[in-house]
């Protein structure tokens, strides 16, 4: 089993560990999704959880240029991508992250993975900007891992919670409608905590807080639950079998790095998820080799803004 | 359960037999089960002169009494296409396979399709479950691809906001349809694409759009006028010489006016010469409002039990549930 704790800033909880071989092939349906890795690897936070430990100096991956984005915005077109996500690190801290989203927004939707903490006046005059410039939508989702101080900053660090309640107060006073992403830290029914969330918000001068709720590996449960695939660590060509591939983001995504094409968000740190420097590089079919393929198997597209019918399905 | 939406467009047995050619058509999107609403299209569309009237699917949902939209549409000619809600129902689904996560939408969601599957008769099922998954027809010469919600999958929501001109673009192509039309998320928009391919999300006749009144759409489109390029060329010359003979004040007036979908644009500027462009396959969208009464759906939706809620998005034109699923653009146009 993935015994890690840790998660990316989608909630994905993630381990890195031996590669399986022959591992079942998950082709790419259509590029419909085209993330960037635009923060790098770098942050101003340095949370626990972080999967890829992002920091202020961690620069495996650096931030990517306009120009860079550009291209790869041009070479989407032809590939019909639907939409663009962006993630770090942290993409405001990448100092070309409005032009690239004023760019970006020509070719289609934007949706930017935040932390909210780096929100100063003119990002948000010039996301303001953007945004009523477009007939694209460009969301905000902010990760906050709890409704207060006490159970926010421990995972994500001291002070962390102020600040994001504060970048999101000020994209509330400029009709921003950001998605709050929080992680289930919780057992039990949601609606509690759901309802403290929306409280706090409100209380802040969100008046229609949008929140969504990213499920975590209950790795027990889950595992004898889907019994039956001789669960195990990595995803089996058995388990594949009658099983939708649409859940899966490497099925209908990409992510561009400083460093080329990788296959998805989640494998940022594994060197074997590079698949080319171009897009047209990395249209084949990627085998599902790690024990992070095993989480997704079992949850799914969990990073876009609306989960797939599949995750919300009451089968599942 | 979402394979129940993956079903391949190939099943379906329209895409084999020959397509009927229209110039002038209704196409209607989502009733929810608004029987009044439906009616007055299809009476608003009679007058209006159409050859044919399409339907998008998602017959029941939210409104009362389901049962009293499938006579309406079989009496009138009206061609169906299956929607998430009609694949549900006439399957026996355990829910809409709408896809939402909110707890407060899936409570409202599961509500709704109880309440619906239960009013349901049981003699409808296997009509709603036959419904074919797409259709095809030609408006004038363009190729027109009737669905759901996309064409590759029926619970797709394709909103203004977030979908890409470039995708629809490809579906065109991976589909071979030179017009997509489509309804599902309840919000109607038009995108024109290249090669004068065209989207269309038509709407839908079950709610108002979340903009404050209380009327619902619907979609007529029609084939480009029967002049041909030639024609159009010889207008725009005889119109370039009048007005280098007089001024410019009034331009253009024998020229065909550039439609909505201005692919037959006047060039006045710039240099002595005048032109037309192509005149396309350039189909003409008109949306079309529907008024109904609202109070009466409203008062019968009270009378059934359903939710206050819905009514009251009934009799405000606000949305009131379901408003995850709402991009960030679409959502702040709305008040909730
Ligand atoms: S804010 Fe996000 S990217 Fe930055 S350290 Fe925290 S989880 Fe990592
Ligand atoms: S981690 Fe998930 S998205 Fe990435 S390759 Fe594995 S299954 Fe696909
Ligand atoms: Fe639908």
């Amino acid at each position: 089993m993935p015994t890690s704790d840790r998660s990316n800033s989608c909630g994905n909880p993630v381990s890195l560990e031996v590669l399986q071989t022959n591992a079942p092939r998950v082709a790419l349906a259509a590029l419909d999704t085209l993330w960037f890795q635009v923060g790098g690897t770098i942050c101003n936070l340095r949370c626990h959880h972080c999967f890829i430990s992002c920091s202020p100096e961690n620069d495996k991956f650096r931030f990517l240029s306009l120009d860079t984005c550009v291209g790869y915005l041009e070479e989407s077109r032809a590939l019909g991508v639907k939409e663009y996500y962006f993630t770090g690190g942290e993409p405001f801290a990448n100092p070309e992250m409005c032009d690239i989203l004023e760019r970006t927004l020509e070719f289609g939707p934007a949706t930017v993975l935040t932390n909210a903490t780096l929100f100063r006046d003119a990002i948000l005059d010039r996301l303001q900007f953007i945004d009523n410039a477009s007939i694209y939508s460009l969301e905000l989702r902010v990760s906050l891992d709890g409704y207060s101080a006490e159970m926010n900053d421990p995972i994500r660090g001291e002070g962390t919670f102020d600040r994001a309640m504060d970048g999101v107060r000020k994209l509330a006073a400029r009709g921003f409608l950001p998605i709050l992403t929080i992680a289930r830290t919780w057992d039990g029914p949601d609606d509690d905590v759901l309802a403290a969330f929306v409280k706090l918000l409100r209380e802040n001068g969100y008046q229609r807080p949008r929140l969504k709720i990213l499920p975590l590996l209950k790795l027990g449960a889950e595992v004898n639950r889907s019994g039956g695939y001789g669960a195990g660590d990595f995803v089996t060509h058995t388990m594949m079998r009658e099983y939708d591939q649409s859940r899966l983001v490497c099925s209908a995504a990409r992510l561009v790095t400083d460093q080329g094409v990788w296959v998805c968000p989640i494998l940022l740190d594994s060197p074997d998820a590079k698949m080319g420097d171009s897009l047209a590089d990395a249209l084949r079919a990627y085998p599902l080799r790690h024990a992070a393929c095993y989480t997704c198997w079992q949850y799914g597209a969990i990073c876009s803004n609306v989960a797939s019918a599949a995750t919300a399905s009451t089968d599942a | 359960m979402s394979d129940a939406l993956q079903f391949k467009t190939t099943e379906s047995p329209s895409a084999t037999r020959a397509a009927p050619s229209h110039r002038r058509v209704a196409v209607l999107g989502g009733v929810y089960s608004n029987y009044l609403a439906l009616e007055e299209a299809i009476k608003d569309a009679r007058r209006r002169n159409v050859e044919a009237i399409y339907c998008l699917g998602d017959l029941g949902a939210f409104g009362p009494h389901p049962d009293r939209v499938f006579p309406i549409l079989i009496d009138n000619d009206v061609q169906v296409v299956r929607g998430n809600y009609d694949d549900s129902i006439g399957r026996g689904l355990p829910d809409c396979q709408c896809g939402y996560t909110d707890p407060r939408d899936n409570h409202f969601a599961a509500v709704s399709y109880r309440y619906t599957y239960q009013q349901t008769n049981e003699r409808w099922r296997p009509w709603l479950a036959g419904l074919p998954t797409e259709l095809r027809m030609k408006i004038g010469e363009s190729r027109v691809l009737l669905c759901h919600g996309s064409p590759r999958k029926t619970n797709e929501f394709l909103w203004e906001s977030t979908t890409s001109t470039q995708f629809l673009e490809r579906l065109c192509r991976d589909h071979d349809a030179d017009v997509i039309l489509a309804t599902h998320t309840g919000i109607k928009w038009r995108r024109d694409l290249d090669d004068d391919r065209l989207f269309v999300n038509v709407g839908v006749l079950g709610r108002p759009e979340n903009d404050g009144r209380t009327n619902v759409w619907y979609a007529i489109l029609e084939a480009p006028s029967h002049r041909t390029t030639n024609e159009y060329k010889h207008l725009a010359t005889e119109s370039a010489k009048r007005q280098s003979a007089t001024s410019f004040a009034n331009n253009a007036n024998d020229v065909p006016q550039p439609t909505e979908r201005g692919s037959h644009e006047v060039l006045k500027h710039g240099t002595d010469k005048y032109a037309v462009s192509q005149p396309a396959k350039g189909i003409h969208v008109e949306f079309v409002p529907v008024s109904y009464d609202h109070e009466r759906l409203a008062a019968e939706m009270r009378s059934e039990g359903l939710p206050s809620e819905f009514a009251d998005t009934i009799l405000s034109g606000h949305w009131t549930t379901c408003l995850e699923i709402l991009p960030g653009k679409e959502r702040r146009r709305g008040r909730f």
